[in-house]
This record gives structure tokens, sequence and C-alpha cells, in this order.
């Protein structure tokens, strides 16, 4: 250990990097502690904080989509304008209500209600349920709840219709998985919710997040018409400078954290870090993979985790690492660890991929092709014999590397169903340059599949 | 190799753990780096794969078990069904928050249930302040369920809002799993394969006590060399050094050679466990059989294998149906008149058996036939009269029953049906002698 190194781990307790790691990981992983700074979404995060705050205050009744590719901040540009709606002080003066008269018959209360819906959901019976429990008005529908689904609908939409514009509080449902509820049959709980949000009963706001921009021709008809065709959009669209400032910003400390001297030295090598080329080239490479905030914030999870007390600053290498680990060819790892033979059936499909221009193979094949090899070429290899090379072809199946065209059935003998390889000729060429003690003669038979025939 | 070690546990338990993980270093530190304290966040979802025995479950649960981490460890295959999955989860994690009461079952139909309950269990037993692991082995058997099971699992930290980490183990590669609407995507770490080195160590970490150590590490190392072209499942081969091992040490026991004698010991293994790579390795003869048979220093192979057995006594017409069925599955239609009828006329002299040689039926499989092919076929291979009676049809039916014949296309039972002859060359080699 160097003496500058020393010097610096003498002057960082556990306790510290501890409590940097608790803090950062906090922010990486946990998805619904708010995050401090909303990346390029002001605007879209003001837009829906005018709307909610319509809502709430003077009960108009709504409905929106939020639409984006996965991990681009729909749930976390919702939670924030949800927690800066709650802080508000008319707001939290109706919450304050509803702590004192639980009563529902006017639906006293504002109520968020987030879920995640149809991953928990999957069909309007149970979202039915789900809602009439987060209502609370469990107590009042007593054993009803248990009732048929028109039964407990029809309840439902009672209690929402007794309500009017003035007396009673807004409610706001956010439909999470917006895309998967639209399978539900004949629509019914959308077509409700929506019709709800229409007509004059209880105000309500219906936000549905999705990830799919084909959304609206999905809807049926009646659905859509009655939907405000109130979209808003969250692209990733910020480019490589802001998605550095992005890095610096998720990765530095808060002001308030305790030991300010470790921070600023942190802070100072984030900002050491940031200019950086190695650094610079690990962003770009995952720049130009996926935009998407998720996977940087997985990248810079790694490179923390491995943060210790010895090491209390991050480095480049730290990053680098840890995109290593990121971003790396699964099936050339599954590849990596088979066996000669397995390795030889594979190359032995390929020819047959090649030769006959990508037409299903069976195993009878491979194994005339792999015979051919052994018998004109093959020195390092001794005759294996055909239920040998059997049980290396059931283990390249369940590996799932090879995928039958036709669900196998009973009947049928095992050595004439139909396959198709799972990996292109550039894999299995990088895979075999890897490959441990490779044979030279199987290299040269890989390299020349014309040669044999 | 990078000695574990972490703030957060006591290195006792470290050491004790590295001891307990041979050549699976690397993976485990950076497993506990990932892990991080009790009451650290971690990953939602972490996935990883690896070959079969690359040592996932087993590092996954010693690691658990070691540092006594609140964890549930469910196997995909044994809890079939979502429902089974889900309840056996809960169950876990009742026993593992209260050790002493016993626990209940809790009836759970959905996920939705499932994410109540859940958080019910964690604030009732006290789990709150540390991670909790969910460790789902098999993972690939979560695709057979419903759809929305996986990506559900993959975002349950977000769904209950408590700190759990879903950790899935499987041999299949992430983007076999991805659904085509998208998921949370976990992290993926790879296990990998064991080298000839690593296999060699671990192989001969427990050697039988009456021999040294050099002397099993020699073994092994012969045992590597025959099988490892073949095979690289660890379990694979222990469980074949633990079946020939005996006939190793028999030289020895003997006198014949000592411990030093390398070559005359290999000489004697070597053909020895060719072998067992023709018989046990595929499961022709069952270890026990295989013992019995060095114990009574039996020729090997002497033995009929499962796969000799399959020869079956057929009664007289059955094996000429069975014959004929061959000949109609194999053999082109052009081809019937030469073959089977006495006066054909001319010998063409064209080249269409060698455009038949290249795209060979033995290489494509058995084509369907008609009955009426079948019947002709066997009037002409028996050299009697053949009545046509109603026993000769239901011999047809029950060779389809037994699977010696399968019917193609099951449209029509009476009307012209098709059938497919699938039985083997040899099969019907052996019957036709």
């Amino acid at each position: 250990m160097s003496k500058r190194r020393l010097k610096e781990s003498c002057g960082v307790s556990a306790e510290c990097i501890s409590q940097v790691q608790q803090l950062l990981r906090e922010r990486f992983c946990h998805h619904s502690s708010a995050p401090d700074k909303l990346f390029g979404l002001e605007q879209q995060y003001r837009y829906l904080l005018e709307l909610l705050k319509r809502t709430t205050l003077q009960g108009e009744s709504n409905s929106a989509l939020l639409i984006g590719p996965r991990g681009s901040g729909k749930s976390t540009v919702l939670n924030r304008a949800l927690k800066n709606l709650k802080e508000t002080k008319q707001v939290k003066e109706t919450l304050l209500e509803v702590h004192l008269n639980g009563k529902w018959s006017s639906i006293a209360q504002f109520h968020v209600w987030f879920q995640q819906f149809r991953l928990l959901q999957t069909n309007d019976k149970v979202a039915l349920k789900e809602i009439t429990r987060q209502l609370q008005l469990e107590n009042v529908v007593g054993d009803k709840v248990f009732g048929s689904f028109a039964e407990n609908l029809a309840f439902l939409l009672e209690a929402l219709r007794k309500g009017d514009r003035s007396s009673s509080r807004p409610v706001l449902f956010v439909l999470d998985e917006f895309d998967l509820f639209v399978h539900h049959k004949n629509q019914t709980l959308l077509y409700n919710l929506l019709d709800v949000s229409q007509s004059a009963q209880t105000p309500v706001t219906v936000l549905g997040l999705t990830c799919r921009q084909d959304i609206l021709e999905l809807l049926e008809k009646r659905v859509k018409s009655r939907f405000s065709h109130r979209q808003i959009y969250l692209l990733n669209s910020f480019d490589f400078k802001q998605y550095m400032k992005i890095f610096k910003e998720k990765l530095s400390l808060p002001a308030e954290f305790p030991d300010e001297s470790f921070a600023q030295k942190w802070n100072d090598n984030v900002q050491h870090l940031s200019e950086d080329k190695a650094v610079q080239d690990v962003l770009q490479n995952l720049f130009h993979h996926t935009k998407d905030l998720r996977s940087l914030h997985v990248l810079l999870m790694l490179a923390v985790s491995t943060v210790t007390v010895q090491q209390p600053l991050l480095t480049a290498a730290q990053l680098q690492e840890a995109s290593r680990h990121h971003r790396n060819d699964s099936r050339a790892n599954i590849v990596h660890g088979l066996s000669v033979l397995e390795i030889c059936l594979i190359i032995a499909m390929k020819h047959l991929n090649e030769v006959y221009d990508g037409a299903p193979f069976n195993f009878q094949m491979v194994y005339n092709e792999f015979q051919k090899f052994i018998q004109r070429k093959a020195h390092s290899m001794y005759n294996f014999e055909k239920p040998v090379v059997m049980k290396a072809f059931e283990h390249l199946l369940q590996l799932e590397l090879v995928k039958p065209l036709e669900r196998p059935c009973a009947r049928a003998q095992r050595e004439y169903l139909l396959m198709r390889l799972l990996l292109d000729n550039k894999q299995i060429m990088d895979a075999l340059q890897l490959y441990p003690n490779c044979p030279t003669d199987v290299k040269q038979w890989a390299a020349s599949s014309l040669s044999w025939l | 190799m990078p000695n574990l070690e972490h703030p957060a546990y006591p290195a006792a338990a470290l050491l004790h753990l590295e001891s307990l993980v041979p050549c699976r270093e690397s993976q485990v530190s950076l497993l506990l780096s990932i892990f991080g304290e009790r009451q650290h966040w971690s990953f939602p979802s972490i996935f990883i794969y690896g070959h079969t025995s690359s040592g996932k479950t087993y590092v996954m649960q010693t690691l658990l078990n070691t540092l006594q981490l609140p964890h549930v460890f469910v196997n995909c295959v044994e809890y079939f069904t979502s429902r089974l999955l889900l309840e056996e989860i809960l169950i876990q994690l009742q026993s593992c928050s209260s050790e002493t009461e016993l626990t209940s079952h809790v009836p759970c139909d959905s996920f939705n249930d499932f994410v109540r309950l859940f958080k019910q269990a964690v604030v009732s037993g006290g789990l709150q302040d540390q991670t909790l692991y969910i460790v789902l082995d098999r993972a690939e058997q979560l695709r057979e369920m419903e759809a929305n099971i996986l990506p559900a699992f993959l975002r349950l930290q977000e769904l209950t809002d408590s700190n759990v980490t879903v950790v899935l183990l499987s041999e299949i590669v992430w983007e076999l799993f991805r659904p085509n609407v998208g998921c949370m995507d976990p992290l993926t770490l790879y296990f990998p394969d064991y080298s000839i080195g690593h296999l060699q160590k671990i192989l001969s970490q427990n050697h039988p006590p009456e021999y040294s150590a050099d002397f099993y590490a020699a073994y092994i190392n012969i045992l590597l060399g025959v099988f490892y072209m073949v095979c690289r499942d660890l379990k694979e081969l222990r469980h074949l050094a633990a079946l020939n091992f005996s006939k190793y040490c028999e030289p020895v026991i003997r006198g014949e050679a000592n411990e030093r004698d390398t070559r005359k010991l290999w000489k004697n293994i070597e053909p020895h466990l060719k072998k067992a790579m023709q018989t046990v390795y595929l499961r022709e003869i069952s270890s026990s059989q295989w013992e019995r048979l060095q114990h009574d220093d039996g020729e090997p192979g002497q033995l009929k294998g499962l796969s000799a057995h399959t020869h079956v006594e057929l009664p007289y017409y059955s094996k000429f149906l069975l014959i004929a069925a061959y000949l109609a599955s194999y053999n082109p239609v052009r081809t019937d008149k030469r073959f089977f009828l006495k006066h054909h006329g001319k010998i063409r002299k064209t080249n269409f058996m060698k455009k038949h040689e290249k795209t060979s039926n033995h290489l494509l499989g058995p084509k369907p036939f008609p009955l009426d092919r079948l019947l002709a076929i066997l009037y002409s291979i028996v050299d009697n009269r053949v009545a046509p009676t109603a026993n000769i049809f239901s011999q047809i039916t029950s060779l389809v029953t037994l699977q010696l014949l399968s019917m193609v296309g099951q449209n029509d039972q009476l009307d012209g049906p098709r059938y497919k002859c699938t039985v083997s060359l040899d099969f019907i080699r052996a019957i036709a002698r």
C-alpha cells in the first residue's frame, strides 16, 4: 500500500464508508425514494403537477397518459409530483380531515391510489377488490367484497356517482402498466373509470403509465372516445454532455452529509473522474448502448459497492471493471463452458447452416457431419459412440442453444426432430477464439466449411 | 486470489466461507460487495447463470447460511404453480423471522395477495431493517407460469417497498427470459465453468483416508484425461470417480504394483474407464450393477445394458408387418416396382439412385405411407399366401399402440390412414435375422 493511500485510509472511518454506501445504494436501488433532481423532465413535471393541482384543488376530472420507454422516469416524475402536492397546505389539510373523520360516505378524502396494475391485478375482479380495499371501503362493504364482479362494480360506481363536484374530494387512479390493462375482457374497468371521469360525478383523475407508443390503437372505440387524449411523452432527450452531468450529479454526496471534509473529497474525486478519459469512454459506450438511466444506476451501483475502507474513493479502474461485468455476451460465456465434443457438434451445425442455407436440421444430419470430420481429419479425437454424442446433443438442447421447431412429442424419434441453432456465425467464431485448449484441427475445421464436402 | 473481507461480517465466518467454496473466491467476493451490509439496500434482482453444477445453488446457499442472512430458498421445479410457489415463500418467511413459533398455512391466490401478505410478514417478523433474500432456483420454470409472475418478481422491491433482493438461478441465458413487453432487467452475473485445474483441485479435495493424496490426485488426473473431452459436469465426474476408484486400487491391494507405479496403474484403469463411458455414463448399466460387476471381477460390458433389452418378441406376421413398414418408410415409392415385383420390366439406367443417396431417408427420417402400400409390400415379401383377415389389421393397430409405428395426421381412422415407422435400423435388422 502506498504512503498516500495509507494516509487517506487513516482519515476515513468505516462508518463514513458505510454511510456513503447507504446513501448511494438507496439512491440507485430504492425507487420510491424521491430523487432531488429531475433530469430533462422539468417540463413534463410542471405539466403533470399543474394537472394534479387542478384535480385536487378545483375538482376537475381528467385523464392522461404518461408514455415513455422503460427506465425513462415515469414513476419518478409522478412520485415527485405527488410528494410536492402533499406538501402544499391545502392538500395537507384535506389529508388531515381524512384522519379525523374516516367516513367514506362522501369520499371525504383525497386518496392517492398508486398500484402496479396488471402485474398484480391480473383481471378486473382482482383489481376491483383492490380498489375497494384501498379506498378503505371494506368496513362498509363487509362481505359484499366477495360478491360477484357485477355487484362489486355496481357498488363502486354507485359510491362514485353519489358524490358531486363541489362536496366530495377527488380520487386519483394511477394505472401502472396501462398497456396490460387493455387486454382485460371488454376493457370494462377502463371504460367505467374513464366514464366517471367524463361525467359530472365524483372528480376522478385517471393516470396511465405505459411504455407502448401505440397504446391508443389498443383501446376500444368507446373507451378511446372517453379518454381526453392528453399525452405526456417522456423521452430520454439529452445528449452526452448532459449525460456526463447526470453522472456527476448522481454520484455526488449531498451537502447534508455528516462528514463534510470527506464529502468534499468525494465530490472532488467525482469531478476529477468525470474529466478522466477512461471514464468517459466507459460512459460513452453505455450511452451508445442505451440512454436509459436505469442501466447507469446499475453501473454506478456495481462500482460503488466495491468501495472499501482501504480504497475510499472511486477510481476509473473500478468503473471499468463494473462496465465489464455489466456488458458481456452471455451466450459466448455459455459456449465457453461447453466440452470439446459439444463444440464439435456446434461447428457441425454451423456448417449445415451454411451449406443448406439456414434450413432446419436433425440430430442424424449433425452426427453425419461430425462423422465426416472424424474420419477424414481429426487426429486428436477418438471415435465417440453415437449415444455419447446424443447425450452431448441433448445437453445443448437443455441449454437452449438449439431449439426444436415443434414441441417434441413422445411418438417421434429423437434423432429425427428438426432443430434450429440459436447462435450466429460470428458468435461461434469469437467463442472459439476464446475457448481454452481448443484442438487445432477443430479450429481449422470451424474455419473451413466447404472444403469438407 | 483475493482473500474475502468485508467490514460488516466477522472475519472468522468469512474464512470459514472461503474454505467451503473452492475456486469461487472472486464470485463470492463480488456477491459480498453487492450484498453490502445488512441494512443496506441492494439490487432489486440478480440473475445468476452458469453451466450445470458450476456451484450456483451451493455458493448461494452456503453464503446465505454462513453469514446468517435472512433468506428464502425455493426450487421452482418443486413448486411448479404460482400458487404453490407464493405460499411456500410466505411459509418460509414466517419460519425465518420467528424460530420458535409454529408456522401456519396462508392461502394466497394471486400476486396481489402475495404482496400484501409479504409486507405483513416482513413487518411482523421484524425484518424491515435488513435485506431479505429470495432465491429462486431453476428459475427457467418461471417462464412456464403466468405471464405476470416473472416481471412482478423482478420488481418486488418496488412493489412491496421493502428491502428485498430476488436472486434467480438458471442455466439459461437472460435473453431467453425477457418477456416481449419488456421488464425491469436484473443484474446478470455469470458463474464461469470450472477449468480442468479447478476440477482437479475440487475432485481431489476429499480423498479416501487409506491412500495418500498424491495417489488419489493421479487417479483424478487419469479420469479427467478420459472424460474431460465429453463431460465437464462436476457431479457426473465425481460420481464416476467414486465408482471406479476401487478398480484403480486393485493392483495395489493385490501387490502387483505399488502407489508409485503410475504407468502400470494407468494401463490397468484406462480401458476400464473407456468402457465406463459407454455404459455407466449413459446409464445403460446402473451404478449398483457396475459396482457388483467390479466386486465379482466380472468382465465389464458382459452385462446387457438397457438398450440391449429393446428387442421385443413379436408374432410372425407382426414381424413381417414391421419390416414392410420400415421398407415403406425409408424407400421412395418409385423404386417399389423394381424391388418388390417379380417381372418389373427393364431396368432403366438412370442416375436417379445417385440422387437419392444424397438425401437419404436415413438422414431425414421416416416418410409417412398409406396403408395400401404397406399391405402390398407385405404380400410381396411373405412367400406364402396371406389372407387379409381381421387379425392382420388388428396387429397393425397394436403395433401403433406399442409405438413401433405411429399414425400420421389423425383425421381418418378407417379410410386410408397413413403411418410412419418409428424404429431404428438395428431393431429391424435384429427382427429380419
